[in-house]
């Protein structure tokens, strides 16, 4: 198998630096550029398995490279964004990026990120899996039934399909306003409440302890995540190093 | 129709705006009596103990007793309002206080009931000097006040039946109320009392009479008259009756009458002329357009530039107009030398069809037809209606000639024209033989052109007739007699004498309309060149100056312009030379009326306070005094029109200014918050950056190889550390200074407080380790409306600051429950707890619990959340956890407004939508 090919847009040189080391030391081969312009010409030439992007370029804004990227190709964008513009995080992920992550961020998160993107690439590529599996549940698409420990779940019909929209893009942030769109059709894209008040319902039934999610995530702000390993360490340090060496031995798929 | 039976929703609307105007009024009580003596005071002071009995708050404000006894024991028992002390000529007269009754209801506003207060005798006059200069007026401003009035009134008093009353008892009295106060009052009671029974309290004494008048008065209560009066009171208290009537069916249909009450929205036209009798025009208009409920105009042609109009004779139609103002009328002086296409002119604009004239018997105009029969010609659809006027009296006539200018120019006139008769006659005589007489005629002729020219009608006439006389004398043969030798020169006299009046007269009447013309001409320019300058200007200063300067020019009147500061206290502004009792000046600002000299209010004043009314607010008070030299206290109507144009010329100015000031503010404003959101982002950059840098490039040692040893490892956690501390202060120091700005947007949602306690908890899991965490949300909590991003900025600094100060296998327990209105968000911990009174100090910036100590942070996280929750509507506060007298933890407690979520959570919506496949 090829090396895994990811490209990093990045004006910061010391930023790219870091991401371009610790990438490059796990094994995957690198790109780099430092511009809209550039980004866009290294993507079509390189053909990379995943696009590590920084909102704030000299040339133009980030969401303009994803939306471009998004006309021919599906391949995972993660963004990079300062803290406090949930506006810029919120645009570039209905534009089409898959996750985010904050500034400054550790090594572990950033690798972490990368993985479940690579993890959920392979799932794509082998479809036709109709049972999933994470924690204590199992889902059966084709019979359409959740099961908890081995016992039935009664979910509702909006909780099944918010559920199998979020385990659809598994590790991927989906915005309220994706959700309500694939849930509620295009009218209520406002009605933000609609999802807060059904997600509270499936957590009750889904999670083990509802205040401390484990598998569906709120990103403050911005909508969820489906997460299917048992912990995300989302604010890395020395422990996320060690969580991160567990999550590379969790088999993918 | 169905459309005709739908209530008007304008109507409907306007009506109930006058009904809330109405609520908000005091309500006017009027103890109505045909005369003196029927016991209206009585039958006031009687309910009045009802009222005080039942609590509500009553004072009286005057009541006269004449030194009746039972009257006076009425009084006794009731609350009374010190009377002021006013003098007036070297006496001390007392007089009804209208401040200490506006400061009484104050004190009593905000009750169940309105303040009450009695006031004996609506029409009487005050002493001069007072605010306002009859009693009705203060009863108008005591129930704008919104006081609650009893008074007492005589049917003689009415303004509308005064010269009937006039004509019937043989005395006039001269102090009147207007009839739509007594219209507007909210309930009329009559007192009555036959007559007969008067005339035995007459003559048992029980009515008081001055002295002074006693004759009169014993004339007035004769049986004829009291019946008289008795069936006016009566009829007119029906007639008030009527029209509650029909209000009344009004209201209970709706507004939506089948048969409307008046078809078309016609109105009436008085005419008022020069001279007496305007009053009486007006009187029966008032008392028509009352009986009939049609709304009224009333105009005086002013043709006095045009025509001779004897000044007396004019100031008295001005006050004809003044009274049917104050009778309710809308009122204007169009002026034009055509009496009769003038008013036809103003009645087609103003949609008026009916005219209300005024005939006197045997005037008529020079060409023969009558104002009425002009009229009757030129608008054959309108009613004209005929008031019968008396006749002048002849000295009255005498004194109508007036000429422009001063007496001594007219004088002149004369003189001028006598002078100019002899000229001629002195230069042509010499010349006789050698002139045609035709020629001399011709500048006889000359003559009359140049004086009427120069000096009117008037000089113009008298040159003509000394012309015809002079030519006969001394040019026609025989020389030096008035007889004639041919008769054919008896039509050249004649034909000379009509041409020379006819000219004189044209020449004349031009002159006098071109006069009027460039007069209007110039005042209009003069308008214009202020607007301009006005419109250029961008200092309040400035335009106090133009205006005094448009004042000076126009009116030769001293001016001042006053605006108000900050609090709404008028302010002189720089320029003025009028002397401004600043008192009127306020109080014509707080109500928005005109006060002063030549109003009702204050009239003592020297100057006439004009309020400047802008579109959306007033904008100050412009004060006008006189010239000392004119002695009308009044502004002529046009005057007035100037004046009050001029001051919405200063209005508007004055609000632009306002504006210009507000807009530039809002500039800077906008500029500074611009920079202030530019210096942030950038500072926000350019310090997050290169910490972000140093965070993942002291991750990235630990991957190169070779791999490093265990102290280099030590070293690149330690200054990855740092930084992570540095870049927490940094973004603390951030959210502070946007937080402090007072400009953040929150991004509200609603949304359940279980998530953002969730993702907090989420966000604070690495800090958090193995600590216990014991949340536990009451079952019922509704949606909150919160910016679930700053609300969970508010959550992960308190369990930071829960990590901070407890050891590390404390629990934190956070909860949340409905109370009331509010939900209630605690998280507690069990630390060592706030230090004692200082539980507040802790949300300050840069506080921290104890001053020395090596935990780290600045302290600025609970100043933090506490501005966030500020500006979620909510407090924060904390204290102590207490258990048997001993400090077991903090509490630290974030009250919420409930507010009103959406019921509405989209699972009825799911329900009706094709279900599809997402899988």
């Amino acid at each position: 198998m090829n090396k895994v090919r990811i490209l990093i847009v990045e004006d910061e040189e010391n930023i790219r630096r870091f991401v371009h080391l610790v990438l490059a030391a796990e094994g995957y081969e690198v790109f780099e550029a430092v511009s809209l312009q550039r980004g866009l010409i290294e993507a079509g030439t390189r053909r990379p398995d995943i696009l590590v992007l920084d909102l704030g370029l000299p040339d133009g804004d980030g969401i303009n490279l994803i939306r471009d990227l998004r006309t021919w190709s599906t391949i995972p964008v993660i963004v990079l964004s300062a803290r406090s513009y949930e506006a810029d995080k919120i645009a570039a992920l209905d534009a089409g990026a898959d996750d985010y992550l904050i500034k400054p961020f550790g090594t572990g998160e950033l690798l972490a990120r990368v993985r479940a993107q690579l993890r959920r690439q392979h799932i794509k590529a082998s479809t036709g899996e109709s049972l999933i599996i994470f924690g204590n549940i199992s889902i059966d698409l084709v019979k359409r039934s959740v099961n908890r420990a081995g016992e039935v779940l009664h979910l509702t019909p909006i909780e099944y399909r918010l559920l199998t929209h979020l385990i659809s893009y598994p590790e991927c942030v989906l915005t309220h306003k994706q959700l309500l769109h694939a849930v509620w059709g295009p009218g209520h894209i406002e009605d933000t409440h609609y999802v807060r008040v059904h997600m509270a319902n499936l957590r009750k039934k889904i999670e083990i302890d509802p205040s401390r999610p484990r598998h569906l995530l709120t990103e403050a702000g911005i909508g969820y995540r489906f997460c299917r390993l048992e912990k995300y360490q989302s604010n890395g340090g020395t422990t996320s190093a060690i969580s991160v060496a567990n999550c590379s031995d969790f088999p993918g798929g | 129709m169905s459309d005709d039976q739908r209530p008007d929703p304008d109507k409907l609307l306007q009506q109930v705006q006058q009904e809330e105007a109405r609520k908000k009024r005091g309500r006017l009580k009027i103890f109505f009596g045909a005369s003196a003596g029927v016991g209206k005071t009585y039958a006031m002071l009687s309910a009045a103990h009802e009222a005080h009995a039942r609590g509500i708050p009553l004072v009286i404000g005057l009541v006269e007793t004449h030194g009746r006894a039972e009257t006076e024991m009425l009084v006794a028992d009731l609350p009374l309002l010190p009377l002021r002390e006013v003098s007036y000529r070297e006496r001390v007269l007392k007089e009804f206080d209208l401040d200490a009754a506006l400061a009484f209801s104050a004190t009593h506003a905000g009750g169940s009931e309105p303040p009450l207060i009695l006031l004996d005798e609506l029409a009487h006059s005050n002493v001069p000097g007072s605010r306002h200069p009859k009693r009705w007026q203060d009863v108008e401003e005591l129930l704008a006040a919104g006081i609650d009035v009893w008074s007492t009134m005589n049917v003689q008093h009415l303004e509308s039946l005064n010269d009937i009353i006039g004509g019937i008892t043989g005395i006039r009295v001269w102090e009147t109320v207007p009839d739509t106060l007594f219209d507007t009052a909210e309930e009329v009671l009559v007192v009555d009392l036959p007559p007969d029974e008067l005339l035995a309290r007459l003559a048992a004494g029980k009515i008081y009479i001055p002295a002074q008048a006693k004759r009169a008065a014993v004339n007035f209560f004769r049986k004829g008259n009291l019946i008289a009066l008795r069936e006016l009171t009566l009829r007119r208290t029906a007639d008030r009756v009527d029209t509650q009537m029909q209000d009344w069916r009004r209201m209970a249909t709706g507004g939506a009458t089948g048969q409307p009450v008046w078809a078309t929205r016609d109105a009436l036209l008085a005419c008022v002329g020069p001279g007496a009798g305007g009053e009486v025009v007006v009187r029966s208009a008032a008392r028509l357009a009352m009986q009939t409920g049609l709304s009224w105009h009333t105009v005086f042609v002013d043709a006095s530039s045009q025509q001779r109009v004897d000044e007396a004779a004019r100031q008295q139609a001005l006050r004809a107009l003044q009274l049917a103002q104050d009778l309710g009328a809308t009122t204007a002086t169009p002026t034009g030398a055509e009496v009769a296409e003038v008013l036809v002119r103003y009645a087609r604009e103003h949609n008026l069809s009916r005219l209300v004239l005024g005939r006197r018997p045997g005037r008529r105009h020079w060409w023969g037809m009558s104002l009425t029969e002009q009229m009757a010609e030129l608008t054959p659809d309108m009613d004209v209606l005929q008031i019968p006027l008396p006749k002048i009296k002849q000295e009255g006539r005498k004194t109508r000639w007036r000429a422009p200018g001063s007496s001594s120019t007219r004088w002149q006139g004369y003189a001028a024209a006598v002078a100019v008769c002899i000229l001629i006659t002195l230069a042509t005589t010499p010349l006789h033989s050698v002139l045609e007489l035709t020629n001399i005629v011709m500048l006889f002729l000359l003559a009359v052109v140049g004086v009427a020219l120069r000096y009117g009608r008037g000089p113009a006439t008298l040159v003509a007739l000394l012309g015809v006389a002079i030519f006969d004398f001394f040019f026609v043969p025989p020389h030096l007699s008035f007889n004639v030798s041919d008769v054919q020169y008896l039509i050249t006299f004649a034909v000379m004498l009509v041409v020379a009046l006819v000219i004189g007269q044209l020449t004349a009447s031009l002159q006098a309309q071109a006069n009027t013309a460039s007069e209007r001409e110039r005042r209009v320019r003069g308008l214009y060149q202020m607007s301009r300058e006005l419109s250029a200007v961008l200092l309040v200063e400035q335009v106090a100056e133009i205006g005094a300067h448009f004042m000076m020019a126009e009116f030769a009147a001293k001016s001042a312009l006053l605006v108000p500061d900050d609090h709404n206290q008028l302010q002189i502004q720089p320029g003025a030379s009028a002397g401004v009792d600043m008192a009127v000046a306020q109080w014509c600002f707080d109500k928005g009326e005109v006060a002063g000299r030549g109003t009702h209010t204050l009239p003592s004043c020297a100057c006439l306070m004009l309020p400047l009314k802008a579109p959306m607010r007033l904008r100050g008070v412009l004060a006008v005094q006189p010239a000392q030299l004119v002695q009308t206290s009044l502004f002529t109507p046009e005057q007035r029109q100037l004046l009050d144009t001029c001051a919405s010329l200063l209005a508007i100015s004055l609000e632009r200014i306002h504006y210009i000031q507000v807009a530039q503010a809002s500039t800077v404003q906008m500029e500074s918050e611009r920079l202030r959101n530019s210096l942030l982002s950038a500072i926000s950059h350019d310090l997050r950056t290169p910490l972000a840098s140093l965070v993942g490039l002291a991750d990235t040692l630990s991957l190169v190889s070779p791999p490093l040893s265990v102290p280099q490892t030590e070293i690149a956690n330690a200054i990855r550390q740092s930084a992570q501390r540095m870049i927490t202060l940094v973004n603390n120091l951030l959210d502070m200074a946007r937080l402090e700005s007072g400009k953040l947007r929150l991004h509200c949602e609603w949304q359940p407080l279980e998530e953002v306690v969730g993702s907090a908890l989420t966000a604070c899991d690495p800090i958090l380790g193995v600590r216990p965490i014991e949340v536990r949300l009451a079952e019922d909590l509704p949606l909150l409306h919160l910016d679930a991003v700053l609300f969970e900025r508010v959550l992960i600094n308190l369990l930071e600051n829960a990590v901070k100060y407890t050891p590390a296998d404390k629990a934190v327990h956070i909860g949340a429950e409905v109370l009331g209105d509010n939900v209630c968000i605690t998280v507690d911990d069990e630390g060592p707890g706030l230090p004692a009174g200082r539980e507040e100090a802790v949300f300050g910036k840069f506080e921290r619990g104890s001053r020395e100590t090596a935990t780290p942070g600045v302290g600025l996280g609970l100043a933090i959340c506490r501005a966030i929750v500020q500006a979620h509507g909510g407090r924060i506060q904390g204290e102590n956890r207490m258990e048997q007298g001993r400090v077991t933890g903090t509490r630290l407690i974030i009250t919420l407004p409930r507010g009103t979520p959406p019921l509405d959570d989209g699972s009825q919506l799911h329900a009706t939508l094709p279900d599809k496949d997402d899988v």
